[in-house]
C-alpha cells in the first residue's frame, strides 16, 4: 500500500496521494486505481483511508446541520434563505407559525422579513431539490442580537476542536454564546461588544491558521493576553 | 512597433528579446489578489499581465440555463482597452468571444461539473497588458483561480504555445514573433492526467515541424505547471511561515 506524501502534507488538485488498498475519502477521487487530491488542502492518513482536509470550500446542505441563514425574500407561503451555499434554502410559513398557514389573517413579513437572520436545521436536501429548513426546534428560530461572522466551512471543524475543546476554551475565556452554523456562519452573543469582537478576532485567526500546528495554545496564549490587558485597563 | 527586424533569429540562434529557441519568457504568478471573488489569480508571462477571478458555483441567472445533471460554467474572456498599442473598444469582438468559448472548453474537463447540478460558475478572464500568448496564459491563470476557490478538480490546466519563427521551431512566441512568424500552437495540458484540452494551430507547419511544436509546447506547459503548484501552495506556506515566527517570539 504505497503512500507518496508525508503526513499534514499541503497537496493541489491532481496531485498522486496513494495507491493499493486505501479508500478515497473526502476530496479525492479515484482514476485506475490511484487516488488523487480534488481540492486544495492537507493529506490525512488514516489505517485504510485517505482524506483531503480543504483548505477553502463552499458549504453543501446536509440534512440535520444547524446552519445561519440571511432571508432573502418572503414568499407567498414562506421565505427563501440564504444559507451561504450554491443552493438557495425554502423556510416554510407553517413551519415558523407552528400551525397551518392561512394567506388572509397572517402577515409573513411581520413574523419575518427580508434581512432578518435566522438559525435554523436543515430538513432535507438531495441534488434535485433545493433544501428545506425548520426553525420548530428549541435554540432555532430569529436572531435579535449578537455579532455575526462568515468563515471557509471547512474550517468549522477546526473551530471546534477536539472533543469541542477549542470551542469551549474561546466561550470560557470571553464569555461569550457562540453558535456554529456549519455553512461557516457563526453568531456570536456576549454581554458586552468587546467580548464579541475578541472571540471574533479569535475566530477569524483560527481560519487563517488552521493548517499549522500548536493553534490551541496560540488561541489561548491570545485570549489570556487580551483577558489581563482589559484589567490593566480597569485599573488605571 | 512599425520598424519591422529583417531577422526574427540572429546568428548565435538568439530570438529579438534574447531568449533560445526552447526558452520560455519570466512567469509570476500570485493567487487569492481579489478579496471579493471566490477564487483568483494573477499571471505575469513575459509582458502580458492577466487577472482571473471565479465566483460560485451559485444560483442560475437566467434559471432557464439552469442544467439538471450538472453546472454551467460561463467564462468571459476581455482585454482592457488599454492592453494592446492601438486602443481596443471595450466591446467584446469576434476574437473575444471565440477565446471565452475555447478557454471554457479548455478548463472544463479539469472540473467535477456533475457534482454541482443546477449551478452555475462564471469565469470572469481580464487581460491588462498583452503580448502574444494571453489565451495560454489566460487558462493558466483560470485554472489556479478555480482551484483556488474551492471548486473540486480533477487536475489543474497549464497551457503554453510554440510556433515556428524564421523557419526555426520555437517555445512561447511573443507578440512580434506571432504576427511576423510562420505558426502559431497553443497547447493546453492537464499534467498529472498527461491530458491535452485544447490544441490550435494557425499557419503552415510540416508533420516533422508540427510533432516538434506540440513536443516543445507540452514540456513549456509542464516548466510553467512546477510553478502554478508553487503559487498555490506560497498562499498558505506564508501563513504557516509567519505563525513559526510568532512562536518563536
Amino acid at each position: 500500500m504505497p503512500i507518496f506524501l508525508e503526513k499534514r502534507q499541503l497537496v493541489t488538485p491532481g496531485d498522486l496521494i496513494a495507491e493499493g488498498e486505501y479508500l478515497a475519502g473526502e476530496n479525492t477521487f479515484v482514476e485506475d486505481g490511484k487516488i488523487y487530491a480534488a481540492r486544495v488542502g492537507i493529506v490525512e492518513y488514516e489505517t485504510k483511508r485517505v482524506d483531503v482536509v480543504a483548505l477553502k470550500a463552499f458549504y453543501i446542505p446536509r440534512a440535520g446541520d444547524i446552519v445561519i441563514g440571511t432571508i432573502t425574500e418572503v414568499g407567498f407561503n414562506g421565505w427563501t434563505v440564504n444559507i451561504n451555499s450554491p443552493y438557495i434554502a425554502l423556510l416554510r410559513a407553517s413551519d415558523v407559525l407552528s400551525r397551518p398557514f392561512k394567506p388572509q389573517k397572517d402577515d409573513l413579513p411581520q413574523v419575518l422579513d427580508a434581512g432578518d437572520l435566522v438559525v435554523a436545521k436543515v430538513v432535507s436536501y438531495d441534488r434535485t431539490h433545493d433544501p428545506q429548513l425548520t426553525v420548530a426546534e428549541p435554540g432555532l428560530g430569529k436572531i435579535t442580537r449578537g455579532q455575526i461572522i462568515k468563515i471557509t466551512p471547512t474550517k468549522i471543524p477546526r473551530v471546534i476542536g477536539k472533543k469541542g475543546s477549542m470551542i469551549s476554551t474561546i466561550k470560557q475565556e470571553t464569555g461569550c454564546n457562540i453558535i456554529l452554523g456549519l455553512n461557516g456562519v457563526v453568531l456570536i452573543t456576549g454581554k458586552t461588544l468587546e467580548d464579541e469582537q475578541l472571540a471574533m478576532r479569535a475566530l477569524l485567526k483560527i481560519e487563517q491558521e488552521s493548517h499549522t500546528s500548536g493553534l490551541t495554545d496560540r488561541i489561548t496564549q491570545m485570549l489570556k493576553e487580551e483577558k489581563t490587558r482589559k484589567e490593566e485597563n480597569k485599573n488605571e | 512597433m512599425n520598424d519591422k527586424p529583417e531577422k526574427l533569429i540572429d546568428k548565435k540562434g538568439l530570438r529579438l528579446d534574447g531568449r533560445k529557441a526552447d526558452e520560455l519568457r519570466p512567469v509570476k504568478l500570485e493567487v487569492g489578489v481579489i478579496a471579493n471573488a471566490d477564487g483568483s489569480a494573477y499571471i505575469e508571462h513575459g509582458k502580458n499581465k492577466i487577472l482571473a477571478a471565479v465566483y460560485g458555483p451559485r444560483e442560475v441567472h437566467p434559471k432557464h440555463l439552469a442544467l439538471q445533471d450538472r453546472t454551467v460554467m460561463k467564462c468571459r474572456y476581455h482585454m482592457a482597452p488599454f492592453s494592446v498599442q492601438e486602443r481596443k473598444s471595450p466591446a467584446p469582438s469576434r476574437r473575444e468571444v471565440e477565446l471565452s468559448k475555447v478557454i471554457r472548453e479548455s478548463l472544463e474537463p479539469a472540473v467535477f461539473m456533475e457534482y454541482y447540478p443546477r449551478t452555475m460558475v462564471d469565469v470572469f478572464i481580464e487581460v491588462l497588458q498583452a503580448d502574444g500568448g494571453t489565451r495560454c496564459a489566460s487558462i493558466t491563470a483560470a485554472a489556479l483561480a478555480l482551484a483556488d476557490s474551492g471548486i473540486p478538480m480533477r487536475d489543474l490546466v497549464v497551457a503554453c504555445a510554440a510556433g515556428k519563427v524564421d523557419d526555426t521551431v520555437v517555445l512561447d512566441l511573443m507578440d512580434t514573433e506571432d504576427k511576423l512568424g510562420g505558426a502559431d500552437v497553443p497547447v493546453a495540458l492537464m499534467p498529472n492526467l498527461n491530458a491535452v484540452t485544447l490544441l490550435q494551430m494557425d499557419g503552415i507547419l510540416t508533420h516533422e515541424e508540427f510533432e516538434k511544436a506540440v513536443n516543445m509546447a507540452l514540456d513549456g506547459c509542464r516548466q510553467i505547471y512546477a510553478m502554478q503548484k508553487e503559487a498555490l501552495k506560497q498562499k498558505y506556506v506564508n501563513v504557516s511561515e509567519e505563525t513559526k515566527e510568532e512562536a518563536e517570539e
